[in-house]
């Protein structure tokens, strides 16, 4: 074996030894305090459980009259509709924004990227929704999430479209298509691939934003899964097995996309991030 | 002529109506209610008392120096840490690909479920961190109900949650790096050192500023995991600009949070939007 080899497997080791420190550990934490009972929950060891209590599970999602079910349901529902509508609406602003340059579209374009940096003014939101009869309402909240992810959506629309030719669209007018059936059948197919980064990465912020719904969207019938987590924090303060029990439930449907998706994920963060 | 006519503004129509009445115009009348007493019913205008109010008042002008501190060290460390984490999952070891979903991996994880995880974890008697400090004879450390330590251990969580975005946006800079470079640069005899110094760092700068308005900005904002973590105290020890804006809400003093909502827009575009003019023009 030469040296070069031995280097490498010592930086291997130690990688993962640090890595199952730092980043393992508080996820096997999690998971193993889940599945005990009250008293050695409590103890917030890291030890395996004495005996593997899955009733925690059954518990916490009877909790409330099945409060977390609801979370669930209304988290969908949100993350569901914000999307397609971020789906949409992004990516005809995205065609246009990188297809046009005229001072009507510069205009439009620093507007929008002032949002990737500018906080949202929480109050005067809620009073604009007031008079528009949308505040605490489902469909209100679609639109807030609409809105604070256009951004990043139209960014990430617009960057991905400067790699689609122009030449294809002009086969398409020639058969004299109008603009908006090209962008339709032509251009939006070809999408495809940012479509589904936006989707990912939206519905990973959606699904875990907590700070919106707190502000737009309180109240018992339309509580979000991240809501719920957080009103459990004082109601399980001293049964931490059903805390966890929360905290698996609500990380579960990002660790399933997790294990499906992982290289897209990373990919469309890197691109939205270093484009943005 | 013909761009405008295939390219029709009305693309652009459902996007700017949502994006306009829902952050553009907020934004706009936050400066008039800034200004004022406000109820959504009734508004008085009061002119600056609001703004006078957060720099006199203790706890929120303590949260304007806390969220300073918690953007710039949070940001700091993860610039840092994110660059040589990068910089060892680009070189050659085993275990790549596994090695970096580990780091990622937290930043799918909302804040809250993070939040409970680490005040569980942070527990002064009880919790993992301090007994493993007690297991190598060291004295327990209260992370969160220490006064002068709480904001800190807040700082810590929130680089274990985020520091996986940033060394993400590194690999990729560095792999965007030409291998040319390196290639000329070791028939030059430079070591491993210099390399990282001379070639490495200078070339994934665009990579680097992405990390440092991104991680900046987001720590400005931070609210989530503070608010699961501690609700500021113990204190103020740990109270924040966002966590101020929510507590007059819920106090019902809607001028003033407005006020801070404001203040926290200022302050984004005093420190981040020239940041990011000055990191772009030395780009190239």
């Amino acid at each position: 074996m030469n040296k070069k080899k031995i280097r490498c497997y010592l930086a291997t080791a130690g990688g993962v030894i640090a890595g199952f420190f730092i980043f393992v550990i508080p996820f096997w934490f999690m998971l193993v305090n889940a599945l005990k009972d009250r008293k050695e929950a409590n103890r917030l060891s890291i030890a395996f459980p004495e005996s593997i209590r899955l009733e925690n599970f059954t518990e916490v999602i009877r909790e409330q009259n099945y409060m977390l079910l609801r979370a669930y349901k209304n988290s969908f529902i949100l993350a569901f509709f914000a999307i397609i509508l971020l789906i949409l609406f992004s990516s005809m602003a995205g065609y246009v924004l990188q297809r046009r340059s005229d001072r009507k579209m510069s205009v439009a374009n620093a507007l929008i990227l002032a949002g990737l940096m500018v906080p949202p003014a929480i109050m005067p939101t809620i009073w604009v929704l007031q008079a528009l009869k949308l505040y605490k309402t489902m469909p209100g909240m679609v639109l807030i999430e609409v809105a604070l992810h256009t951004p990043f959506t139209v960014m990430l629309y617009r960057g991905f479209m400067s790699s689609i030719p122009v030449e294809l669209e002009d086969a398409s007018y020639i058969d004299g298509c109008s603009g908006w059936k090209t962008f339709w059948t032509v251009v939006f197919p070809l999408l495809k691939p940012v479509s589904a980064t936006v989707t990912i990465l939206n519905a990973v912020s959606v699904f875990n934003d907590f700070m919106n719904p707190l502000y737009f969207l309180p109240g018992s019938k339309n509580v979000t899964l991240q809501l719920t987590l957080y009103s459990f924090i004082g109601q399980f303060s001293s049964s931490y097995n059903l805390l966890f029990a929360d905290v698996i439930l609500i990380v579960l449907p990002m660790l399933i996309l997790f294990f499906l998706l992982n290289d897209r994920i990373v990919e469309g963060m890197t691109a939205g991030a270093v484009k943005g | 002529m013909r761009q405008k006519k295939r390219y029709s503004g009305w693309f652009m129509a459902p996007t700017m109506v949502i994006f306009i009445t829902l952050f553009i115009l907020p934004l706009v009348i936050s400066f008039y209610f800034s200004l004022t007493v406000w109820s959504f019913t009734d508004v008085t205008f009061v002119g600056l008392e609001n703004f006078k109010m957060f720099l006199k008042d203790r706890a929120l002008s303590h949260s304007l120096v806390n969220t300073f501190v918690y953007s710039f060290m949070t940001c700091g460390v993860k610039v840092v840490l994110g660059f040589f984490l990068a910089v060892y999952l680009t070189s050659h070891i085993k275990l790549k690909r596994t090695l970096r979903s580990v780091v990622f991996f937290p930043h799918l994880v909302s804040s809250v479920a993070v939040g409970i995880t680490f005040t569980a974890l942070m527990h002064p008697s009880r919790g993992l961190i301090n007994k493993v400090i007690q297991f190598f004879g060291g004295p327990s450390v209260n992370w969160l109900g220490d006064p002068s330590i709480a904001l800190f251990s807040i700082i810590g969580t929130d680089v274990w949650k985020g520091l996986g975005v940033a060394t993400v946006i590194f690999i990729s800079g560095i792999q965007a790096i030409d291998r040319t470079y390196y290639e000329a640069a070791e028939v030059d005899g430079a070591r491993g050192l210099q390399i990282l110094r001379y070639i490495t760092m200078p070339l994934c700068r665009p990579a680097m500023n992405s990390v440092i308005i991104l991680a900046l900005v987001s720590g400005m904002k931070s609210f989530d995991l503070i608010k699961a973590m501690t609700e500021g105290g113990p204190g103020t020890a740990t109270e924040v600009i966002a966590l101020s804006v929510y507590k007059q809400f819920a106090a019902g003093y809607y001028g003033l949070s407005t006020a801070g909502n404001v203040i926290m827009l200022v302050v984004i575009g005093l420190i981040a939007y020239p940041l990011q003019k000055f990191l772009i023009s030395r780009e190239d």
